[in-house]
């Protein structure tokens, strides 16, 4: 049986209310809100999030102790590096083995589709990731119509991990013409009238769709679920009536929460209807881009074991809706503010990025093997009794901790000043002092508990610094057992 | 093995030190011909008769040809150093040490920073090519850890604590006001510290110190030697350096309510010295008060007072220009201003004169009856520091 093994979802934690686009540049006020990538979140750090999301739930359950991929993709319509593929940087940050191939998969929305359906026919387990970083010019419809958003999946078949949705059938549609369409170079996307591509669109999806169900061998009835997406919003809301003939199947394409995310918003969806699916219920996943491509899968009894933490449901809930209009402006470069008076960080070595990749890009520490004192970052002599080089390496990114003491740096460089900034002392041992982020300066306090993400931290001469910060958890977290978590990452 | 210091070996024979201002219209250069000329003004010394110069700064200029070129030094062993802050002190050690062993006969120390060139806020470090991974904080914001895990410990209000780091910056304003070398020379209240605009933490303007440029110098002899230069020359009792290992920022046990490497640095020094009650035997201390939470912390890892009660020393004015202990009476980093290099060879400047009887109408009433003086300079930022501890005296034994 071959589908899919594991799938996850990010929505950052900001949320921009759409009344507060009209408040400042006048109009008629949208309602809703998208979701809004950090200044320290791009496409590759949030297809991160969601594949450790994916990966931790799809681990949850195996008792062998490891459900690894031998392939990342990584698709994207806003990646951080050209020329350069941007997929190794989430390769190093799961920590996966060097005989894993890490490869980019274009730049245009469709290939997140493309490279499920790719993977879903082949026969490697395959890690999906796809995250966009969307906006419009300001006032515009792509600005208010837009999310930022990662999502991940996990393809494989029986050997690699319990197949939670198998594939029943599939369809790819394409053709040629102009709906959507961002020259190189040019800041934002411009978009033809859009009842050009409706005309193109709509036709495209019945078919694609009947063919899907040939293929499948089922009838239009047969479907409990049904996800239909796809950037041309009103294309999209034509096809999903017509597709779904009058049957309570449509599922929320999230778009009033969070907007649409392009890229990685199929994937998103599949994640998301998979979160509350119960076995045997039969799914279609149909995508307007470019042409039109369907994928039919039905759940299997593995769903039940299966549950993602945190869900989308509960990552869009989640969402913080205060950030101002002109902060929002300003994360997208839309302002460019006066920042400290403080030299800009300069850009990191790549020869020293490379060799502290485990580091820089893992969190993985060392621990003295005869006292067990931890080093963050890892060192060759222990601080704990001088040992030298009897170190063991020792994951961090997954361990919880605690904000030992903190401060709120008013003059330090920042692309979003102030950094908040923590001592933290992490559950079963190490002490380490970094950035919070997606957090109130105001609130928070010491005894915080927190959660490591991984972020860029800067850039400066093109180099994108991508480094890890700590993130407040909700109240209710417990310390993790350190051991544990050693034990699962091996 | 063992720290066994030069009590009473080398004398410091003369010294200068030039305001410390935002000197616009002076470049590192002018500084140190500033420094250096009245240095040799005040040894009356020659620059034929110096032997070997150590110049400290931490990024005003590299190797001994900062010094050299300016001053025209012909054929003379310059050495620059750097230690952080305390890169002036370092430069004093050294030669102290040279003269010390009878490598030379006469050194001098000399220590400068042009801070105000950079069109920053703060210091800054040179950046060194690394991973990213770095830290990229403030020196206030990594001070400004201390204030609340130091009220956190010994019970403390915060407001209340709030109110002595204030008292600081306070004391130390109202000493540079009577000092025509300091930067800054006006009193300030505590109200006014408290509402200054935020730096850091719970740090407002008010609590950090000036960032100024300066230079200042000292010329070295064997003690034996020293008359022939002056009536009262100044003795070395003790230097004493610690490099921390930054073990306070991986190891959990480390609460940043005292830094460690300072208190080792104390005890050696005190041992060289012979001191076993600082806070009676010393007539003043020159400290590395960099924020006031620092100067707070410094009273207890020097042993002015014990462990959580300097803040009730602070409130009494224990250590005030008039107080049991006067402490940065030329009013510190705070209001005499950091540029940075130039601070190590600042403080001695300060107690040289104290303990020499010449600081006029500012000379502390307990030097009628103390001899010794401290200087504590440190650089760096808690759990990651440098510490340098001197004694200076004109008693020997």
């Amino acid at each position: 049986m071959r589908g899919i093994i594991s799938a996850a979802g990010h929505v950052p934690h900001h949320r921009l209310r759409l009344e507060r686009i009209t408040e400042t540049l006048g109009g008629v006020p949208a309602r809703g809100t998208r979701a809004v990538a950090s200044h320290d979140e791009d496409a590759t750090t949030m297809a991160v999030a969601a594949a450790r999301l994916a990966l931790a739930a799809a681990r949850a359950g195996d008792e062998v102790g490891l459900v690894a991929p031998s392939v990342v993709t990584f698709a994207s319509a806003t990646p951080p590096y050209l020329d350069k593929t941007n997929a190794t940087a989430i390769h190093a940050a799961l920590r996966l083995p060097r005989d894993v191939r890490a490869v980019d998969a274009g730049g245009a929305p469709r290939s997140a589709m493309g490279a499920l359906l790719s993977a879903l026919e082949g026969d490697r387990a395959t890690l999906l990731t796809a995250a966009d970083v969307r906006t419009g010019p300001p006032g515009g419809p792509d600005e208010r119509e837009t999310g930022d958003a990662g999502a991940a999946i996990l393809v494989g078949s029986d050997g690699d991990g319990d197949v939670l949705a198998e594939v029943l059938g599939t369809s790819s549609l394409s053709e040629e013409f102009l709906d959507r369409y961002r020259p190189e170079g040019a800041a934002h996307t411009i978009r033809w009238e859009e009842r050009f591509g409706e005309t193109r669109y709509v036709p495209l999806a019945v078919e694609a769709f009947a063919t899907a169900l040939k293929d499948a061998s089922l009838a239009a009835d047969g479907v409990d679920r049904l996800i239909v997406t796809g950037l041309h919003a009103r294309a999209v809301d034509k096809a999903a009536v017509k597709l779904a003939a009058g049957r309570d199947i449509l599922v929320d394409d999230r778009t009033r929460a969070i907007g649409n995310s392009g890229t990685p918003h199929p994937l998103l969806l599949l994640a998301d209807v998979l979160e509350t699916a119960t076995p045997d219920q039969t799914i279609a996943l149909v995508v307007l881009a470019d042409g039109a491509d369907v994928l039919l899968l039905r759940t299997t009894d593995a769903i039940s074991r299966w549950q993602p933490t945190p869900t989308i449901t509960g990552q869009i809930a989640a969402g913080d809706d205060r950030l101002p209009y002109a902060r929002f402006l300003t994360w997208r470069g839309n302002i460019v503010p006066e920042l400290p008076r403080r030299p800009a960080p300069a850009r990191a070595s790549a020869p020293a990025s490379s060799r502290n990749v485990d580091w820089k890009f893992g969190l993985t520490a060392s621990r003295d093997r005869s006292t067990g004192a931890l080093h963050l970052p890892p060192a060759r002599v222990s601080w704990d009794g001088g040992a030298v080089d009897d170190m063991e390496p020792v994951p961090m990114a997954d361990v919880k901790a605690t904000i030992r003491t903190f401060t709120v740096d008013h003059l330090a460089w920042s692309p979003s000043p102030p950094t908040v900034f923590a001592v933290l002392d992490f559950d079963g041992g190490g002490r380490y002092a970094c950035a919070l982020t997606d957090c109130d300066a105001g609130r928070v306090k010491i005894g915080d508990r927190v959660e490591l993400v991984f972020r860029k931290v800067g850039e400066a001469d093109g180099v994108i610094n991508y480094f890890w910060k700590a993130r407040p958890l909700p109240l209710s977290s417990v310390p993790t057992d350190v051991d544990g978590v050693m034990h699962r990452e091996g | 093995m063992g720290s066994h210091g030069i009590k009473d070996q080398v004398a410091i024979i003369g010294m200068g030190c030039t305001p410390f201002r935002e000197h616009f219209d002076k470049s590192a250069d002018d500084l140190l011909v500033d420094a250096v000329t009245e240095t040799w003004r005040d040894a009356g010394v020659t620059p034929q008769d110096i032997d070997a110069y150590w110049l400290g700064t931490a990024q005003s200029g590299m190797s001994g040809i900062t010094l050299a070129a300016p001053l025209q030094l012909d054929g003379k062993p310059v050495t620059r150093v750097e230690n952080y802050c305390s890169s002036g002190s370092e430069a004093l050690r050294q030669a102290a040490y040279a003269v010390a062993c009878g490598a030379y006969d006469m050194a001098m120390a000399v220590g400068v920073e042009k801070v105000k060139d950079s069109g920053y806020q703060g210091l800054n470090a040179f950046p060194i090519p690394n991973d990213g991974t770095a830290r990229t904080l403030t020196a206030a914001a990594m001070f400004s850890l201390v204030a609340p895990a130091y009220a956190e410990k010994y019970g403390v209000d915060p407001d209340e604590l709030r109110r002595v780091l204030a008292m600081i910056a306070v004391k130390n304003h109202a000493n540079g006001a009577r000092n025509p070398l300091a930067q800054f020379r006006r009193e300030v209240d505590v109200d006014t510290v408290c509402n200054a605009a935020a730096v850091a933490g719970q740090l407002g303007i008010y609590d950090c110190a000036g960032v100024a440029d300066g230079a200042a110098a000292a010329i070295v002899v064997r003690a034996e030697d020293a008359h022939r230069y002056t009536d009262k020359p100044v003795l070395i009792k003790a230097l004493s350096f610690v490099a921390g290992s930054g073990r306070g920022l991986v190891d959990p046990d480390y609460d940043f309510t005292h830094f460690p490497e300072c208190s080792a640095a104390a005890a050696d020094a005190y041992a060289q010295a012979g001191i076993t009650d600082p806070r009676a035997e010393l007539a003043l201390a020159e400290v590395h008060d960099c924020f006031t939470p620092t100067e707070l912390v410094l009273m207890e890892d020097l042993g002015f007072a014990e462990r959580g009660t300097a803040w009730r020393d602070v409130q009494k004015g224990t250590f005030a220009f008039d107080g049991e202990l006067p402490v940065n009476p030329d009013g510190g980093l705070k209001a005499f201003g950091h540029p940075v290099g130039a601070s190590g060879l600042r403080m001695h400047y300060e107690v040289f004169r104290q303990l020499q009887g010449r600081a006029e109408d500012r000379q502390l009433a307990t030097t009628a009856t103390r001899s010794k003086g401290l200087v504590h300079n440190l650089g760096g930022y808690p759990g990651e520091m440098v510490s340098f501890v001197s004694i200076l005296g004109t008693e020997p034994g």
